[in-house]
């Protein structure tokens, strides 16, 4: 509460300072792509990372953002965040099943979408990462990503000067570490929400399901929503859906726990227009096939979640449906909202 | 734009008297404690990268690396008071010897009977997001795959080690529940350690390598030459290394 009036106090001083210097006190503000908050969405669960401990401000986001799309966050200045994340695709990496790092390696993980990050308790298909802040270094220094050690980050970043007055402008001084390289990027990732679907417009009362989409959700509820919880389209909890057993031991590698095997963090179906391929290693390549899985391609294992014993029954027609209901989980303005562009 | 200026000045103003006040170095007045760490293999100095040593199971070896995470320091008085140091997390690194001291600043006066800390980064600090300082993943004591510190690394070679190059390497991490490596040390002062206005009393603790791998879990380098995920070996290992430490002497 606190911070919130000094912020508010701190705000008006700022307007009040800028307006003192401006020639026109009439002069209307120009909408920019800068211009951002983090608001929690009607009905929303409270999200699990707020920016408490690090204020979201248009300085802040814009260097995020630029860092996001920089570079030279890689060992050889080929590839950036966004290279595997490319906003059209609900920051998903879509030419590949798995990621494409340096030197043409290849992952061994799909590249998931990222939105409302900001509600995951955990990150990776195995929940390796316990926290927001602690993601951006995990790909720099993955030697199939960006195989770059923080130190060399620093110093490029600091051998231009704008970044360091951008860090200046972010954080007060000039200094660029660690924690602000994290704390920047979590304010431009952290702060992408995507809450603009038909899906959302029936909730909020402004558009209304076709009878399909309707039959659709209804079997959605039914037979998808213990994992894919609304309003996030998922629990975050990790679970075995019955893939194909690999060598990816899922949340087991995290945990060493047996009973964790095959495991993987529960995605959310908002956006798989965007997204395909599907699935942590990019196995099935459309949402038809995905459905197949579900009705007829369930893997037995002892860690089978229990609810995917018997298959899901599905008809050609529950099928259509329950697509048509996906269908209305897209959200076609995050995907160009300009404010998340490459600037 | 007068008003600015104005507003500025104030500003600085109340920063710089702001810092002047917590600044630890205040000559004369303020009351301090001395932490030093010297570390050994048994009885011999540990020298990086040149001398041989041997294990409890007989295996020769060389350490190239060696560093680990003091935390949570505390000092406890005669009359059973604590000063808790702020901010304390050190990282020791045998190959920085600016490293293996540290200074904690206003401990109140009086006369203390024995320091404690945690070997290791608390669970607090892994679970909060990012961290800088000694807790600065730039200073290679990270897991980026499996948030969480390496509360202490041991790097080294020996000819009985089974890894190609006969490496043995050993990053401690874990943090919660049964794979937790962090381990709480308390240490009895040999002579009684008095604080007073004006001095800087230095504790010397030793620490032995060779503990790492003895007692009560004898390591053999040929079956286990590198451990780096959480899990029961690490604990081990952790189980060994909790009585590697004891204050040499105060000075
Ligand atoms: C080479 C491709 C590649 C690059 C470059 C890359 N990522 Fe990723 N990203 C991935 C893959 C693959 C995963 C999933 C990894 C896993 O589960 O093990 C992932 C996962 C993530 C996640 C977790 C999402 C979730 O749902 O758990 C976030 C957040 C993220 N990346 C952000 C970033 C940021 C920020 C950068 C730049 C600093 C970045 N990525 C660079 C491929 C990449
Ligand atoms: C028992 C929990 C559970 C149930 C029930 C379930 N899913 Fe899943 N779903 C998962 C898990 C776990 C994954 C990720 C598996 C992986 O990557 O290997 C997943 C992945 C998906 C994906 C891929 C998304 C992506 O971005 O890669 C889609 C699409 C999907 N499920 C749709 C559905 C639909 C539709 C239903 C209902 C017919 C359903 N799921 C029921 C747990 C479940």
């Amino acid at each position: 509460m606190k911070n919130r009036i000094f912020l508010v106090v701190f705000s008006l001083v700022l307007v009040c300072n800028l307006w003192s210097c401006h020639t026109d006190p009439l002069l209307q503000p120009v909408p920019k792509n800068t211009d951002i908050s983090f608001v929690q969405p009607a009905n929303w669960p409270t999200p699990n990372y707020n920016f408490q401990n690090n204020t979201l401000t248009s300085d802040g986001f814009a260097l995020g953002r630029r860092l996001f799309y920089d570079t030279r966050l890689s060992i050889d200045n080929t590839i950036s965040c966004a290279s595997c994340h490319e906003q059209t695709t609900a920051f998903a990496q879509i030419d590949h099943p798995t990621s494409h790092g340096v030197r043409n390696q290849l992952g061994n993980r799909n590249s998931p979408a990222l939105f409302n990050l900001a509600w995951h308790t955990s990150f990776f298909w195995d929940g390796g990462v316990n926290h927001i802040e602690n993601q951006p270094i995990a790909p720099i220094m993955n030697p199939v990503e960006m195989d770059e050690t923080l130190p060399n980050v620093i110093a490029k970043l600091n051998a231009d000067p704008t970044y360091r007055q951008q860090f200046k402008n972010a954080f007060g001084t000039e200094e660029i570490n660690t924690q602000r390289l994290q704390k920047a990027i979590v304010q431009f990732m952290g702060a992408i929400v995507s809450n603009q679907s038909k899906y959302d417009q029936v909730k909020n009362g402004k558009a209304s399901f076709t009878a399909d989409e309707q039959a659709g959700y209804v079997l959605f509820q039914q037979k998808c929503n213990t994992c894919h919880a609304e309003p996030l389209f998922t629990d975050f909890s990790f679970r075995n859906n019955g893939m194909l057993i690999t060598l990816d031991s899922g949340r087991a590698h995290i945990t060493g726990l047996a009973s964790d095997r095959f495991k993987f963090k529960v995605p959310s179906l908002r956006n798989l227009n965007f997204t395909k391929p599907y699935m942590h290693n990019g196995s099935i390549a459309s949402i038809g096939a995905v459905l197949d899985h579900y009705t007829s391609g369930i893997v037995q294992s002892p860690t089978l979640d229990p609810s995917l014993q018997n298959q899901i029954t599905l008809s050609a027609t529950d099928k259509s449906k329950l697509i048509a209901f996906l269908n209305t989980l897209n959200d076609y303005e995050f995907v160009k909202d300009v404010r998340f562009k490459q600037p | 734009m007068k008003n600015n200026v104005i507003l500025f000045s104030l500003l600085c103003l109340v920063l710089f008297s702001c810092i002047k006040k917590d600044d630890p170095i205040d000559a004369g007045l303020s009351s301090n404690a001395k932490v030093t760490f010297s570390n050994f293999v048994g009885n011999q100095p540990l020298v990086l990268q040149s001398n041989w040593y041997l294990n409890a199971n007989g295996d020769s070896f060389k350490v190239n690396v060696y560093k680990y995470y003091i935390t949570n320091v505390k000092l406890t008085k005669s009359d059973a008071s604590v000063y808790t140091e702020k901010d304390s997390y050190h990282l020791i690194n045998e190959a920085d010897a600016s490293s293996q001291s540290f200074v904690m600043a206003d401990v109140p006066e009086g006369t203390y009977t024995s320091i404690s800390f945690l070997i290791g980064v608390d669970s607090a600090r892994n679970t909060s997001g990012a961290q800088t300082g000694a807790l600065d993943p730039i200073n290679g004591m990270f897991w980026t795959w499996n948030s969480g510190y390496i509360m202490a690394k041991f790097e080294g070679v020996s000819p009985q080690s089974t890894s190609t190059d006969k490496t043995v390497v050993y990053h401690l991490g874990g943090f919660s529940g049964a794979t937790s490596v962090l381990r709480s040390v308390t240490l009895s002062f040999p002579t009684s350690l008095n604080i007073k206005k004006g001095t800087t009393p230095n504790i010397h603790i030793d620490g032995d390598v060779a503990e790492w791998f003895s007692f009560p879990n004898v390591i053999d380098f040929a079956q286990k030459p590198l451990l780096m995920t959480p899990g029961k070996d690490l604990v081990n290992i952790a189980d060994n290394y909790q009585d590697m430490f004891k204050v040499n002497h105060i000075d």
